[in-house]
């Protein structure tokens, strides 16, 4: 008997310590990836990395500020896209839980969630690049659709949560659907929601595959939506696979910034999230 | 003679094909506190509901009959502007989370986007906030969150709220279920000083509550509303058996 319960107790402390064990191994590659990025990258990264543009080989002093630019504008027209409308179509998921609609709009985001990027790019590439041209805005339209499953899920999920109670609230005042909406349900949910956005934005920057055919990449700076421009993590994927040292360290230096950029969004994500969250 | 502010005509409400209120035929006289009591189920919130058209906001909700708010069919409006007529306050507590409490007080104003002068507002919010006796309770923490107050205080913040509209009727879904004894009795008050400038109808789980505080008392039962008289009389001398099978427990 008395056997049996230190066996017990001793299957539940080693079940723990293999759970402390393997949750601790989950952090390893993150941190293995910043060592071995901010190690080989951090010592490229000056001024004049940020504010040079492309240099040819062999000449010293290249730098990343035309793709630093570029990936900021792409970003940009890209969220201008995919915010309103994926927030709007959160709210829509939200208020109407069991429409026809809602469920096939709800199934087409999952689906579009799981659509490899590259196939997005694909289909940027057939729709807008074939008859217009390589261009950034084509690269916006292409990260948008990677951008809208997570807004749509974030808002959706954020308001749902809501109570119910709120809305009546609101609605025996005699405030109308769209104020009810407006004024009462978005600002409780606005912290779920501002995350929602931060996430796709830093799931986003670091995208190569839908920029290869869209964007395209260029070699100067350059702040014409209409015409190719250069990204962060295609000047990285272009400058590693030279044969070329310098340009190789280039790529690492633009590698420590992209991560750095992620990781900075993220925490401020989680700033955000605290600062803003309404207490219910 | 007592004027009528409040009359339901052969009013039927429904979830789906689920028949919940049938037939309810009652005149509610002005300045009065009527209390709706029953077992739970019977309808009775449903119907206070259907008074400024919050049942149909319920997907597959719908209702026929008549409600008449002065003699004008409620159905026939526009619901938006029944319910600025008819102020409703929850079961549960339900101050806006993200508004101060004085915004709280005025966000019938403030979401609907009617702007008011700064000393109106100040007008409204002290009015409002004295006449549910939370005044000077909160007056120094205006600012804050209207969650920061306590469960009774909530309570009476959504009262104030619904008062400040200046309604003509003030609906109670059950208003005092979620709060302790001593919030309670201070709702219970102040349904004695609600009275003067409103018509208060109350659903309620308890029969002392009904008692206590209203006038006229109805009694509704698997939708139909059984007996409606003086609150002394439906206590004392009920006509139905049903209700005083209620009255003295007999089923609950």
């Amino acid at each position: 008997m008395d056997a049996h319960i230190k066996y017990r107790i001793g299957k539940s402390s080693a079940f723990q310590i293999v759970t402390i064990l393997f949750a601790a191994a989950c952090v390893v590659p993150l941190l293995a990836i910043l060592y071995y990025i901010i190690s080989a990258g951090i010592s490229k990264v000056d001024w004049n990395f940020i504010t040079n543009v492309e240099k040819p080989v062999g000449e010293v002093g290249g730098g990343i500020a035309h793709a630093l630019v570029g990936s900021m504008l792409i970003i940009l027209g890209a969220s201008v896209i995919a915010i309103p409308l994926g927030i709007l179509c959160g709210i829509f998921l939200s208020e109407n839980k069991k429409s026809r609609l809602a469920y096939w709009s709800r199934l087409s985001v999952d689906i579009l969630q799981g659509v490899p990027s590259i196939v997005i790019g694909i289909v940027a590439y057939i729709w807008i690049v074939k008859p217009l041209g390589y261009s950034a805005i084509s690269g916006s339209i292409a990260l948008s659709i990677m951008m809208l499953p997570i807004i749509i899920r974030s808002t959706e999920e954020t308001l749902k949560m809501l109570p119910d109670s709120l809305r009546e609230a609101a609605f025996a005042l005699g405030v109308p659907f769209h104020r009810v909406i407006l004024k009462v349900i978005v600002p409780c949910g606005i912290s779920g929601i501002l995350s929602g956005v931060m996430l796709s934005i830093a799931r986003i920057a670091g995208e190569t595959a839908p920029l290869l055919f869209t964007a395209f990449g260029y070699q100067f700076l350059s702040t014409n939506m209409a015409k190719p421009m250069e990204t962060l993590p295609h000047l990285i994927f272009k400058y590693a696979i030279t044969p070329y040292k310098d340009w190789q360290d280039l790529a690492w230096g633009a590698s420590c910034i992209l991560l750095l950029w992620v990781l900075l969004l993220n925490i401020f994500t989680k700033l955000i999230t605290r600062r803003w969250k309404v207490q219910l | 003679m007592e004027s009528t502010i409040v009359k339901s005509v052969d009013y039927n409400a429904y979830f789906g094909d689920n028949h919940v209120v049938k037939n309810v035929n009652i005149e509610i006289p002005k300045n009065n506190v009527v209390a709706v009591m029953g077992p739970s189920g019977c309808g009775k919130t449903t119907f206070l509901r259907g008074i400024n058209r919050m049942h149909e906001l319920i997907p597959g909700a719908t209702a026929k009959g008549k409600i008449l708010l002065n003699g004008e069919d409620v159905m026939e409006m526009h619901p938006i502007f029944v319910r600025l007529k008819i102020g409703m306050v929850f079961q549960r507590p339900n101050p806006f989370p993200n508004l101060s409490i004085y915004d709280n007080v005025i966000a019938g104003y403030k979401l609907n986007g009617i702007k008011l002068p700064k000393a109106e507002k100040d007008r409204i919010v002290e009015h409002s906030l004295t006449r549910v006796a939370l005044w000077k309770e909160v007056k120094d923490s205006l600012t804050k969150k209207g969650s920061f107050l306590s469960g009774g205080q909530q309570q009476r913040l959504c009262i104030a709220r619904a008062v400040a509209m200046e309604p003509e009727v003030l609906l109670f879904d059950e208003p005092t279920s979620a709060l302790d004894p001593i919030s309670t009795s201070t709702v219970e008050e102040l349904f004695h000083e609600l009275k003067k400038n409103y018509t208060l109808i109350i659903v309620t789980h308890n029969m002392q509550q009904a008692a206590r505080v209203s006038d006229k008392t109805a009694f509704f039962y698997m939708g139909e509303l059984v007996e409606y008289d003086n609150t002394k009389k439906m206590f004392t001398n009920p006509s139905d058996i049903r209700t005083q099978n209620y009255i003295t427990g007999r089923f609950s």
